[in-house]
């Protein structure tokens, strides 16, 4: 019986989804803006990443409702980010051994295959002014 | 009141709390998407993870601006931000049994559904007759294939499941008991947008 009240609480106590929508229709404009501007590739990176998670985040809460779950469902809905967590970190020794820097390997580029079939080292597009948009 | 009473109130609270204790909402159909979107993230999470960790290595990482539409994704973005609003506009229609908003917010849903898609095939239409990218050439071009191409997929997966329910919804009078139909649908259509979001900003941003 309280599960029931709580599940039809959800639709009282729903976010206003129109600002949630503004908010992250917002912050990708912002997103676009760090994008074009020149800073310093840490704080442009981090800028970025910060506001996908936030955007993601905002999508969980309210759109998927998670703010009124239970904590449980909080638990489950964490594994992925420490698994993925996990696996990043995994990668990260195993790829800085092969070091595939300029300086060890100036002829690999962007890590084409060698012999790969049409596999001339992929220079930007002649037209790269142009890309789809 | 009595002891009597009074135990047998809080022994039937117990007992509630105990049954209601489980991980989430009183509705298996509910859990069992939260699961299977867990399991999902695991194989998305997983291939963003292996992307950011060859691209951090990989000094000659091309610029994705050389080779990627920013303004053509961007748009993309802001589609599947706008399905997700009418996605939860159509589980209010029906929560509040106005089964016609319902109707007309699903079909834009799905209406935005195929035109990411669309947008997605002239991108990729682009890329491999364009510019002659293939998921061998590099392994920028790999993981761009492999992760724009998964998320298709599941947009793709996403329209005929909306779609479906959108078409059942005809066949037979929804009521708001079928809320959780359309909620349990909605979950799976904003997580197709959420990793969207995370897409959009490592591999065409970053």
């Amino acid at each position: 019986m309280a599960t029931e009240a709580r599940a039809g609480s959800h639709e009282e106590q729903h976010a206003n989804y129109l600002a949630i929508f503004i908010y992250l229709s917002v912050l990708t404009g912002i997103e676009l803006l760090v994008y074009a501007m020149s800073f310093p590739t840490v704080l442009k990176v981090g800028l970025l990443v910060a506001l996908a998670l936030a955007k993601a985040v905002m999508v969980a809460m309210y759109f998927m409702h998670l703010a009124l779950e239970r904590k449980g469902l909080w638990v489950i809905a964490a594994i992925p980010m420490v698994l993925v967590a996990f696996c990043y970190l995994m990668l990260r020794p195993d790829l800085s051994a092969r070091a595939w820097t300029s300086e060890h390997h100036p002829e690999e580029q962007i890590g084409v295959h060698e012999g790969a079939e049409g596999a001339p080292a992929p220079a930007p597009p002649a037209d790269a002014s142009n890309p789809p948009s | 009141m009595s002891e009597a009473a009074a135990a047998e109130i809080h022994g039937h609270g117990a007992v509630a709390d105990q049954y209601e204790a489980p991980l989430t909402p009183g509705n298996s159909g509910k859990l069992g998407m939260w699961v299977f979107l867990v399991g999902d993230a695991m194989t998305f999470g997983a291939g963003i993870a292996a992307y950011g960790a060859l691209r951090w290595q990989n000094v000659n990482w091309p610029d994705p601006a050389d080779w990627l539409g920013i303004r053509l994704t961007a748009v993309m973005t802001f589609i599947l931000i706008c399905s997700s609003l009418t996605m939860v506009e159509a589980l209010s229609g029906i929560n509040h049994g106005n089964i016609a908003k319902m109707r007309r917010f699903l079909g834009l849903t799905v209406f935005g559904g195929i035109a990411f898609l669309c947008c997605q095939a002239y991108e990729w239409h682009h890329l491999i007759w364009g510019e002659h990218l293939s998921i061998k050439t590099s392994l920028f071009s790999a993981t761009f294939f492999i992760l724009t191409g998964f998320h298709g997929l599941h947009v793709t997966g996403g329209v005929i499941y909306l779609g479906t329910l959108l078409v059942r919804s005809f066949q037979r009078a929804y009521t708001a008991a079928d809320a959780k139909l359309v909620e349990i649908a909605g979950l799976y259509w904003h997580f197709v947008d959420l990793v969207w979001i995370l897409i959009f900003t490592f591999v065409y941003l970053i």
